[in-house]
């Protein structure tokens, strides 16, 4: 099993969802994060008060996937978050040594 | 004070309305436009200074207030009035010398308004970092040893409305005050921690925007209010007040567009406060065209010292108290002077009144009421908060502040 960590522009998540679903994906899970990478801040001004915001918006979401599918879920993700502009976001892939579906105790493949 | 002129219907329900409308203006106009502009952990606090200044003022004004700023002070009339009117005392039957065909219950009403809004908008120099109880002391003592007095010189019957200073609704006793009030606040209590440095931006410029538009349809009864009588001087009142506001939020947004590269929200509302502020002392003697020249003003000289001398001196008015308000009231009151003529208010029984009648000297007249009330606002206001220093401590600790005014002050927080 491997966890796939994908950063991605906001308004880009419904059609990374879609992309998942189409390549069998069950589930994700998605949070609305902060951070920087070769993407600059945007400069906010309120009366003369200049502020750098350096943090930008991103979304994250987190899939866990059978080895097997590993290579199509990242590349379903990477045509479906690319826009081909700085800022696109990154995916990591990560081993996971565990899984267990709480509702009925099922473990490894079966839980996913 | 008269007893026996005839009650005007329509006077009267104009200025019924115009002071629901004037309060209006302070809670929630005033009050959402300062909490938006603030940080989340600031916001309560900061909406709540408006609400709990209208409750003290009310009581302060009902008690004393009131009867010091408008009856006859016999021989200190000069400078202070009576007790005459003290907590609502001989209203049965009485009008004001000022509105003579609107019950005087009314007009006391009308002015209570104002008085809760001056003091009010001076909270937004000191936002974020004042503690509550410094906050009601500080205002309780302003109003009865600033706003009254100046109230009583101006519109009561004191020296400079003898003196020929003409303020048809405020730009001196409100703006003016209550701009310089906050200069004093922002230098005596110094800047906030991390100003310059950390990120201070507006949490919610949609609250921001509600206050201002509130505060917008407000100004109506502001102004239009203070011709004291339903007709045309009301209607040029109100005339002159939408255009200032409108060229004052046109001129902000084109100077911001042109130097920034973009037209901020915050900006246009800025010049919309502006252009209502700066027109203000002009609103009921001046004709249209003149209050567009107003506005015009306001938005330029407002954005300046807001935006670009403020940055450059380093203090920190928070909401821009001093910038927006103060300079207004200077500008507006001034301008007074070129553009006051008899043809919208014949305040000088057929002569000339203003530049633009030909008669310089109100200029002068302006600048002497500028500068006695200024001078008056920034040491006064300057001693009562060293009192309230001494008796409570003006400012929350470094950690409260860090923290938050909200959860600090209040126990309570937005989310």
């Amino acid at each position: 099993m491997k966890l796939v960590s994908a950063i991605i522009k906001p308004f880009k998540l419904d059609e990374v969802r879609d992309a998942l679903t189409g390549v069998g994906v069950s589930g994700l899970t998605v949070s609305e994060v902060k951070g920087f990478g070769r993407q600059k801040g945007q400069t906010e001004i309120y009366r003369g008060a200049e502020y750098l915001v350096s943090f930008l918006p991103k979304v994250k979401i987190e899939i866990v996937v059978d080895d097997s599918q590993v290579e199509r879920a990242v590349e379903a993700i990477q045509k479906a978050a690319h826009t081909g502009k700085i800022g696109d976001g990154k995916i990591f892939v990560t081993a996971v040594e565990q899984a267990v579906r709480i509702r009925t105790g099922e473990s490894g493949a079966n839980a996913l | 004070m008269p007893k026996t002129m005839a009650i005007d219907t329509g006077d009267t329900a104009w200025l019924l309305v115009a002071t629901a409308l004037v309060l209006m203006m302070n809670i929630p106009g005033l009050s959402l436009f300062y909490a938006g502009m603030v940080r989340k952990k600031n916001v309560l606090a900061t909406a709540v200074q408006a609400f709990a200044v209208a409750a003290l003022v009310t009581v302060l004004w009902f008690a004393v207030g009131y009867s010091l700023a408008f009856t006859d002070g016999g021989a200190v009339m000069e400078v202070i009035g009576g007790l005459s009117r003290a907590f609502g005392a001989g209203l049965h039957g009485a009008t004001h010398a000022l509105a003579k065909t609107v019950p005087e219950n009314v007009f006391l009403m009308y002015q209570a308004t104002f008085a809760i809004i001056t003091p009010a908008i001076i909270a937004g120099a000191f936002a974020e970092r004042m503690k509550f109880s410094a906050m009601m002391w500080f205002m309780g003592i302003w109003l009865l040893v600033i706003y009254v007095p100046v109230t009583h010189w101006v519109w009561g019957g004191g020296f400079l409305g003898r003196a020929g200073v003409l303020d048809f609704a405020g730009g001196l006793v409100v703006h003016l005050n209550a701009g310089l009030a906050g200069l004093v606040c922002a230098l005596v209590l110094g800047k906030r921690h991390g100003y310059g440095h950390e990120y201070m931006a507006p949490h919610n410029l949609v609250l921001t925007l509600i206050g201002t538009s509130l505060l917008w349809v407000g100004w109506f009864g502001f102004n239009a209010g203070s011709a004291l009588a339903s007709g045309e001087l009301a209607g040029f009142a109100m005339l002159n007040t939408h255009v200032s506001a409108a060229t004052a939020a046109l001129t902000w947004m084109a100077i911001e567009w042109a130097s920034r590269g973009k037209p901020s929200v915050l900006g246009v509302l800025s010049g919309a406060v502006a252009g209502l502020g700066t027109v203000t002392p002009a609103a009921g003697y001046v004709e249209p065209w003149a209050a567009m020249a107003i506005g015009l003003a306001a938005g330029a000289v407002c954005y300046w010292m807001s935006v670009v001398v403020k940055t450059r001196l380093g203090y920190d008015d928070t909401l821009d108290v001093f910038g927006v308000h103060g300079v207004g009231g200077i500008l507006g009151s001034l301008l007074v002077g070129v553009f006051a003529t008899s043809a919208i208010n014949d305040v000088r029984n057929g002569q000339p009144v203003g530049l633009v009648d030909g008669r310089g000297e109100q200029i002068l007249i302006q600048l002497y009421g500028v500068a006695v009330i200024g001078l008056y606002t920034a040491v006064g206001t300057w001693i009562i908060l060293k009192i309230v220093d001494f008796m409570v401590g003006l400012r929350v600790t470094r950690d409260e502040e860090t923290e938050g005014l909200d959860t600090v002050l209040h126990g309570e927080r937005v989310q």
